[in-house]
């Protein structure tokens, strides 16, 4: 109880509280929808750890490692959208448009593949750079026009995401070979995917890419808590005023930290393009990375190591979605219970109140 | 005389802390009962109990000799107990007439709001306390002083009987103090009783009839204000004998430090609020800018470390222009600045106190390399500061700033200029909402500046600290220096007189 309430581990203690509760209101849903919660659980555990506790005790496997493999394949991009948002919360700034710039980086990525000529490694290095650096320039346009002409990064990154779309889309099917829904395959050279890996786990589509999204984690970490620059978009985080009078630059700070936003969303968009796929995709309309990104952002508090955490939480919930559907509970079940996490950990303040009269009470 | 309001023997204790220990507070019906402490002492705890805001866990409230139990501020209210907050609680583009109603609107046909007869209402309150309020001024429109009046309007429009002050006078001019006072005195005419707190004694002496001390959360006593001076009444606050006169040589001044030429400047409306200002600040002097509040003393400040630019003019730091250097630029020049507002500008609240120590230097070595921070220099050059300088906290180095007093948050800020060793060290108001102890120490620390041969530019608003600490007064009115005269030559007369710009000064 102490440890529950004491303010010290806040940071730890509500998202839990906040995850506990989501579930909870889930498994109270099913209930009054006549389901019965159990499978709820026997999903999320066969999608994470591949368990299928009804195979137990018959002829059949109940252990398949192509679940656990999926779930990380579900897992990584929205990891790395919510390392994007939580880069930019720590200067202050909320980045929408993990979306968008996850978009231009998977463009960027695949035209890379499909145009340019080399050795394999070089091509391969240059498809990851180019992502990185077309999710930067996208997230470095609402960070320069914030501190050039103090336009809201809100409004600019929503509209860039529906650019990102429909101009990705346009340049898509302008590639050699593309058809009107996909580009063509990547040669298996210039992809994250593994046989190896895949064989490893029942031939899912797990890939390389889970040490760029390590890597991209460690760097946040090291950005953000090791680095004078971290220090300052600390400072201009949360005290531009401060900041400012320290002698920082503020605006460049804005700028710079968007766009560092933007090139973790961009290297989410090469994983999905180099990993998951293995070619470009057209689509209708937008994957909510970047929203999940943002779940992901608040319920991780911002941190490394809880947007890491937070995306495995939410890679599950998505995971589950499908295996719930084939064993007969709506897969919306997965959805309401994500974003009752989010609002729970929205309500944050009201959690703490409440800690705080238990605290009294004793 | 009945008491209408009754403390008796609260106690409320913080994990750590007892926050009040056993306080008594009996206010009289119809006077001005001052409530004096230090920071921290425990005064705005007890006020939040009598507000509902914390449940004491001993002791009983009494209003009007009846026992009340006050679970909530609705339940406050409902007694008569009313709060003029020190940050006031308004709606900055309504009027005054649509604060004062806010969330109790008369009604009249279709649930329209019948504001009218609400202005009528409070026109009616306002001449009869002589609050001269326009009823249809908007907030952001009228004067400080006028937006605390709403703020009592506020509350005898929801006929409060018992006024609490929240330090009100931090935020305004001595004309305007003056005023308050008046209304004070005339509020329990009416038959309102007042609580002030505050840690200011000549207020307390100009208007309270009892005070009540408390120290650490203790009662120290209750004392008529008429039979005690103020050095009694400070040394029951702080804890032993306090010294109002600031000790110090005569200033030794050497070369020109900072030199201000024709300087212009604008406000943030894109106004002139400097205007051809021309000043010199020697190594070896505290010269203070002197001046009413709004005078372009915060402009003057902001233009010389760099926060706003110049429109013309120049600034000479040791034979160089500065004008054109980034904020970095003139800090490392050896520009030290204590900022008017330590919570905006000074610290980054949400940092660690070993952090905000760093503000200006963490990416000079020892404090990082290549880019890459050092904890161990910060930790280090942290405890060293925090015990050179006696900045105390819960936690030392980790503490985060947000946690520690004003009067600890200022020692940290004054900790990290003055070990800069900068020539010119810039204090803007050093001393603002701090008690009696802190100032004593901050102008201690200003004074042997000065005798380590640095140049300290001082801007204040309070006339003691003017006249006490500064050896030359430079007299700022409508951004212009109206006069400048040595500190030992003068009275408050005279700079009062200047700095309403009636008069210029004589010695130079």
């Amino acid at each position: 109880m102490g440890y529950i309430t004491d303010r010290k581990n806040h940071r730890i203690v509500i998202p839990a509280i906040a995850i506990f509760l989501g579930f909870l209101v889930g498994s109270i849903i099913m209930l009054l929808t006549g389901e019965n919660p159990i499978a709820l659980f026997t999903s999320l555990g066969r999608g994470v750890l591949g368990i299928n506790l009804g195979n137990i005790g018959t002829s059949r496997s109940f252990f398949n490692p192509r679940y656990p493999g999926e779930f990380v394949v579900f897992a990584m991009p929205i990891i790395l959208t919510g390392l994007s948002v939580s880069f930019a919360f720590r200067t202050g700034l909320f980045n929408i448009g993990a979306e968008g710039q996850l978009l231009v980086g998977a463009f960027a990525s695949v035209a890379v593949g499909i145009l340019v000529d080399g050795p394999n490694f070089i091509i391969l290095l240059l498809m990851i750079l180019a992502g990185i650096l077309a999710g930067g320039i996208w997230g470095f346009i609402p960070g320069y026009l914030k501190a050039k002409f103090n336009v809201h990064e809100v409004v600019v990154t929503i509209m860039l995401n529906y650019t990102a779309l429909f101009l990705t889309n346009y340049f898509l099917v302008e590639l050699p070979g593309s058809t009107n829904s996909k580009t063509v395959e990547l040669e298996s050279g210039l992809t994250f995917q593994s046989e190896f890996l895949s064989d490893l786990t029942n031939s899912s589509r797990l890939h390389w890419g889970f040490i760029v999204v390590i890597l991209a984690a460690l760097s946040f970490w090291f950005i953000i808590n090791k680095t004078t620059f971290g220090f300052e978009l600390k400072a201009v985080g949360h005290n531009p005023f401060a900041a400012k009078y320290a002698g920082m630059k503020v605006e460049l700070n804005s700028a710079l930290s968007m766009a560092i936003a933007g090139a973790y969303a961009g290297l989410a968009g090469t994983l999905i393009v180099m990993g998951t796929f293995g070619y470009g995709r057209v689509l209708s309309s937008f994957e909510n990375y970047g929203f999940d990104g943002i779940a992901v952002a608040l319920v991780g508090g911002t941190s490394a190591l809880g947007s890491v955490l937070a995306g495995f939480l939410f890679g599950a919930l998505k995971a589950a979605q499908p295996i719930m559907q084939s064993s007969g509970v709506p897969r919306d079940i997965a959805i309401i219970i994500s974003s009752m996490i989010v609002l729970f950990v929205a309500m944050q303040n009201g959690i703490k109140i409440v800690l705080e009269k238990m605290k009294g009470a004793k | 005389m009945e008491y209408v309001v009754e403390m008796l023997n609260i106690t409320k204790e913080f994990p750590g802390i007892k926050a009040n220990d056993n306080v008594t507070l009996q206010v009289k019906k119809g006077e001005v009962h001052a409530l004096l402490g230090e920071n921290g002492a425990g005064k705005s705890t007890l006020m939040s109990v009598l507000f509902g805001l914390y449940r004491p866990e001993e002791g009983k409230i009494k209003i009007k000799g009846e026992e009340v139990e006050i679970s909530n501020p609705n339940v406050a209210n409902d007694l008569g107990i009313g709060m003029v907050h020190q940050h006031f609680q308004l709606v900055e583009n309504f009027t005054v007439t649509e604060n004062i109603i806010l969330g109790q609107e008369p009604k009249k046909s279709f649930g329209r709001i019948d504001i009218e007869k609400a202005a009528e209402k409070v026109k009616k309150i306002s001449d009869q306390y002589g609050l001269k309020v326009d009823p249809h001024a908007k907030i952001e429109d009228i004067t400080v002083g006028m937006q605390q009046r709403v703020e009592i309007l506020k509350m005898l429009y929801r006929n409060a009987e018992i006024l609490i002050f929240d330090e009100p006078t931090a935020v305004l001019t001595p004309q305007e103090i003056i005023e308050l006072m008046g209304i004070m005195k005339d509020l329990i005419h009416e038959g309102k009783s007042v609580i002030l707190i505050t840690h200011k004694l000549k207020e307390i002496k100009a208007v309270a009839d009892r005070c009540t001390v408390l120290r650490r959360g203790k009662h120290i006593g209750t004392i008529d204000v008429e039979g005690t001076t103020e050095e009694e009444m400070a040394e029951m606050m702080v804890g032993r004998e306090v010294s109002f006169e600031v000790e110090k040589e005569p200033a030794d001044p050497k070369d020109v430090v900072l030199k201000l030429e024709n300087l212009c400047a604008d406000n943030k409306r894109k106004l002139p609020a400097i205007k051809n200002l021309n000043l010199e600040v020697h190594a070896g002097e505290i010269l203070c800018v002197a001046g009413i509040d709004g005078n372009g003393q915060k402009e003057l400040i902001e233009v010389i470390t760099g926060l706003e630019q110049t429109t013309s003019g120049k600034i000479i730091f040791n034979g160089k222009e500065i004008q054109g250097l980034s904020i970095r630029e003139r800090t490392l020049l050896g520009i030290g600045h204590i900022p008017e507002d330590r919570h905006k500008h000074g610290l980054v609240l949400d940092f660690t106190i070993e952090q905000n120590l760093a503000l200006q230097t963490y990416f000079m070595e020892p404090y990082s390399k290549n880019g890459i921070i050092n904890p161990e220099a910060i930790r280090e050059h942290s405890e060293r500061l925090i015990k050179e300088f006696d900045v105390r906290s819960g936690k030392g180095s980790t503490t985060k700033a947000r946690s520690m007093s004003g009067g600890n948050q200022q020692k940290a800020i004054i900790a990290r200029e003055v070990e800069r060793s900068p020539k010119l060290l810039i204090a803007a108001q050093p001393t603002r909402g701090l008690d009696v102890g802190a100032i004593e120490y901050i102008h201690e620390r200003l004074v042997e500046e000065r005798d380590k041969g640095r140049a300290v530019l001082l801007m204040s608003l309070e006339m003691e600290e003017v006249l006490n600490v500064s050896d030359r007064i430079a007299v700022i009115y409508e951004g212009e220096i109206v006069g400048i005269v040595d500190a030992d030559k003068t009275n408050e007369n005279e700079i009062g007189l200047m700095m309403s710009g009636s008069k210029k000064g004589m010695n130079n």
